[in-house]
């Protein structure tokens, strides 16, 4: 990454950030959440600054990496058969993605010299910080194995067991065409233009190899990996992500979230897996609801964001306290053997549907060593008893297996599971 | 062809701001100061010289008006030399161009609308652009035949349709009005070249503006498929279709050709698939999208098969792509044939649909690296 930054203009280097760039370049070395491991002040620094995450690690940023405020995310349909191409492509989104996430413009820039042909970039993110950007892929079932069960790719044979094709939950009403795909980019930026930039820019190099299957554009992230902050609040007004995982608690992220050596195929060790649900609020009927209601579908006071019972949001719930249908008791780990999942979900607005209503909700990312163990149970769980079923859908569904990180300028996204 | 006014300029950029640009990376024969100056306001269109010499010309545009302008250099018959659009109050431009001797007319048109404030202005002498690839000079020539040979073509097919309506024989006009548009389809960017003959045969209802009568196929598509019905005013209709064509068949040979406008319009052709036939927008009415699809692709791969010669040696990468992708298109159509034509587009599921979509997206966004290639070395 250096080699490049020295030779081509950087966004950053434009407004003078070279500086925080390359500390945090140093910082990497020793793993994806190193620079933000620090006290309050330091976060803040990262986050304000516009500053550029690492991207070469153990494991890809976008997971453990303090929450940004936006998200893109994009799934996509492989629409080459010829393994090689798609080789290829793993390589140059790599490439494109290394430079984006700290700040560069892709390939020759988008003022590039030959007037005669239009720019590598696409130019919208031309004079704006890296905004903590962070590119994370998955490969999804159908990469492996495509709905007519060929074998594409002759990877058929690493499927991980644990990339399953998710069970139907109660209550789901899944739009195939807001769901699976065999790739996905999961972009994650601090400013929304750069998030989608990013996502542009993939979809362009793409083209011939990869198509967008559906994508999704989110803001006001939903839960936080950093504890210290305040938790954020979803579209009905409630903190859902007071017990989520810290991004620097490594005990819990190797416990519940990295995918261990041992437990999974060689290939996906220091990766997780991600599933992604674009659940639909009916916001309306939920906004006519009253207090007791609303608080008693959560098991949560809505200001200050308490469990029942509790005075503060960080006090250990008392789960006997809720009602049995309270989303916070049923999603809780004691009520699911432990079970823990990291989630960082974002809120969506779409406009309306048609019929006058707010299309929105929340789209829920969460990342888990094994859904088998952490995201099933837990939805099998809510899908059947959650009193939250009465003011929410969910629409999307999909699930990917997350590789590990690019370890340096020679490794690219899924070189172990090519190799 | 897309609505409103974007189409004209949007295909004429293609051609013409190309010229101007492979001008400029041949050396540049126009300096700063050689630039001929055009003020334009609301109500004037003011230029330093009427009289300079033929060869790479520059314009620097300056707009003192209150209006967003644009400036349009015309050939005798109104034929588009070079145009910009969108030049903002009190902002300033450039724009240049390859101009032979001979007489021409440089237009503002402040608000971005009707005639324009004109002037008119002669290049004289024998300034020409620089050398180039005798290889090139050759694909514009057999380039220049074909477009030719498609309008010949066009129209006694347009004769058949026409007469049809005139008979009022309904099914047969039905069938012969796709066809009749094959041509045409094939080689648009140069047709609409014509800014004046594109706006009265291939205009939708929706790209009229206001006081515009509106007039060719699409009109007719309409009193057939919609209306069901053909009417007197029809058979007008048909006689003025004929003759706005046959003023494209005489004047097509005329157009300015150069190779990055042809590498540059084959994009443009599969640019108009992209906004317009996909999505079922052109044949609204006849669902006949397929068969101007295809049109479409064929003129693009003239083009750049024509081009090839000079783009496989500079990128032969970028050569074997296009094979691929433009191979992949058509298998793709194929599936679609029935008897001479394709199946009806509201036949054609949205996921189907988005198959076209991504296939021509795979195509053109290596097709719109070939200008360079034509270019470079």
């Amino acid at each position: 990454m250096t080699d490049e930054a020295n030779t081509a203009p950087s966004r950053r280097a434009l407004i003078g950030w070279g500086g925080a760039g390359l500390a945090l370049g140093a910082a990497a070395a020793g793993g994806t959440v190193a620079a933000l491991s620090g006290d309050a002040d330091d976060t803040r620094t990262v986050s304000d600054s516009g500053a550029a995450v690492p991207f070469y690690g153990a494991h890809q940023a976008g997971i453990a990496t303090a929450v940004q405020d936006r998200l893109h995310f994009a799934a996509f349909d492989v629409t080459t058969d010829d393994r090689a191409e798609l080789i290829a492509l793993l390589k140059e989104w790599t490439k494109a993605a290394a430079r984006m996430t700290q700040g560069h413009a892709v390939g020759g820039g988008a003022v590039s010299d030959l007037a005669e042909a239009p720019p590598d970039d696409t130019g919208e993110a031309l004079g704006l910080k890296a905004s903590r950007l962070t590119l994370t892929i998955g490969f999804g079932p159908t990469l492996f194995k495509d709905r007519k069960g060929r074998d594409r790719f002759g990877i058929a044979d690493r499927r991980p067991e644990a990339l399953i094709d998710l069970p139907a939950f109660p209550g789901d009403n899944l739009d195939p065409a807001r769901s699976d795909g065999d790739l996905c980019v999961q972009a994650c930026a601090d400013d929304p233009q750069v998030a989608v930039h990013a996502i542009r820019n993939l979809a362009r190099i793409g083209m011939g190899k990869v198509a967008i299957r559906w994508s999704q554009l989110g803001f006001g992230k939903t839960s936080s990996t950093t504890p210290d902050a305040q938790t954020p609040r979803n579209m009905m007004g409630f903190k859902d992500g007071t017990r989520n995982i810290a991004g620097t608690d490594t005990a819990a992220l190797d416990k519940h979230v990295w995918v261990s050596g041992k437990a999974g195929p060689a290939w996906l060790a220091g990766g997780s897996y991600l599933v992604a649900r674009r659940i639909r609020m009916h916001i309306e009927t939920w906004d006519r609801t009253s207090l007791k209601e609303q608080e008693d579908v959560f098991g949560r006071d809505k200001g200050e964001g308490a469990p029942q019972g509790r005075q503060r949001e960080h006090d250990e719930p008392n789960l006997k306290a809720m009602l049995p249908t309270a989303h916070v008791r049923l999603a809780h780990p004691d009520s699911n053997g432990g079970a823990r999942i990291l989630r960082r979900g974002y809120s969506f607005t779409d406009g309306t549907d048609g019929l006058g209503r707010l299309d929105a909700g929340l789209f829920f990312l969460a990342y888990q060593h094994d859904v088998r163990d952490g995201f099933v149970p837990v939805q099998r769980r809510l899908a059947r008893t959650d009193a939250l079923n009465e003011y929410i859908q969910h629409v999307g569904s999909a699930l990917f297996a997350v590789p590990p990180g690019v370890r340096d300028a020679d490794d690219w996204w899924g070189r172990a599971l090519f190799s | 062809m897309r609505a409103a006014r974007t189409p004209v300029v949007a295909a004429i950029s293609a051609l013409t701001t190309i010229t101007a640009v492979a001008g400029c990376a041949q050396k540049s024969d126009a300096k700063d100061s050689d630039a001929i100056q055009v003020t334009a306001s609301d109500s004037a269109c003011e230029v330093s010289k009427t009289s300079f010499p033929a060869g790479h010309v520059k314009f620097a545009v300056e707009n003192k008006g209150s209006k967003v302008t644009e400036v349009y250099v015309y050939a005798p018959g109104d034929r588009i030399v070079t145009e910009r659009e969108n030049i903002g109050p009190g902002t300033s431009t450039s724009i240049n161009a390859e101009i032979k001797a001979g007489s021409y007319e440089i237009a503002c048109k402040p608000g971005m609308k009707g005639h324009g404030i004109r002037q008119k202005v002669s290049a004289t002498g024998k300034g020409k652009p620089a050398q180039r690839d005798p290889k090139l000079d050759k694909a514009v020539a057999e380039y220049r035949t074909y477009v030719q040979k498609q309008a010949d073509d066009t129209l006694p097919t347009v004769q058949k349709f026409a007469d049809a309506v005139k008979k009022d024989d309904l099914e047969g006009a039905k069938k012969l009005y796709a066809p009749s548009r094959i041509g045409w389809e094939r080689t648009e960017p140069v047709a609409e070249s014509f800014g004046d003959i594109d706006p009265k045969v291939d205009v939708r209802e929706d790209g009229l503006e206001k006081g515009q009568k509106w007039t060719g196929w699409h009109r007719l598509e309409k009193s057939l498929w919609q209306t069901k019905k053909i009417t007197a005013a029809d058979h007008d209709l048909a006689d003025q279709l004929i003759k706005d064509l046959k003023d494209w068949q005489k004047r097509v040979g005329t157009a300015d050709i150069t190779p990055t406008g042809m590498a540059n319009g084959a994009k443009e052709l599969l640019d108009e698939v992209q906004t317009g036939k996909v999505t079922g927008e052109e044949e609204r009415y006849s669902h006949t999208d397929l068969v101007d699809f295809k049109g479409n692709v064929e003129g693009a791969e003239t083009s750049y098969k024509l081009l090839k010669p000079v783009a496989s040696k500079n990128d032969p990468e970028l050569a074997k792509e296009l094979d691929k992708q433009f191979a992949a298109v058509g298998k793709l159509l194929d599936k679609y044939r029935e008897g001479d034509g394709f199946v009806s587009y509201d036949t054609v599921s949205e996921s189907e649909r988005k198959k076209l979509s991504d296939a021509v997206n795979a195509l053109a966004e290596p097709l719109s690296r070939l200008a360079a290639a034509v270019v470079t070395k």
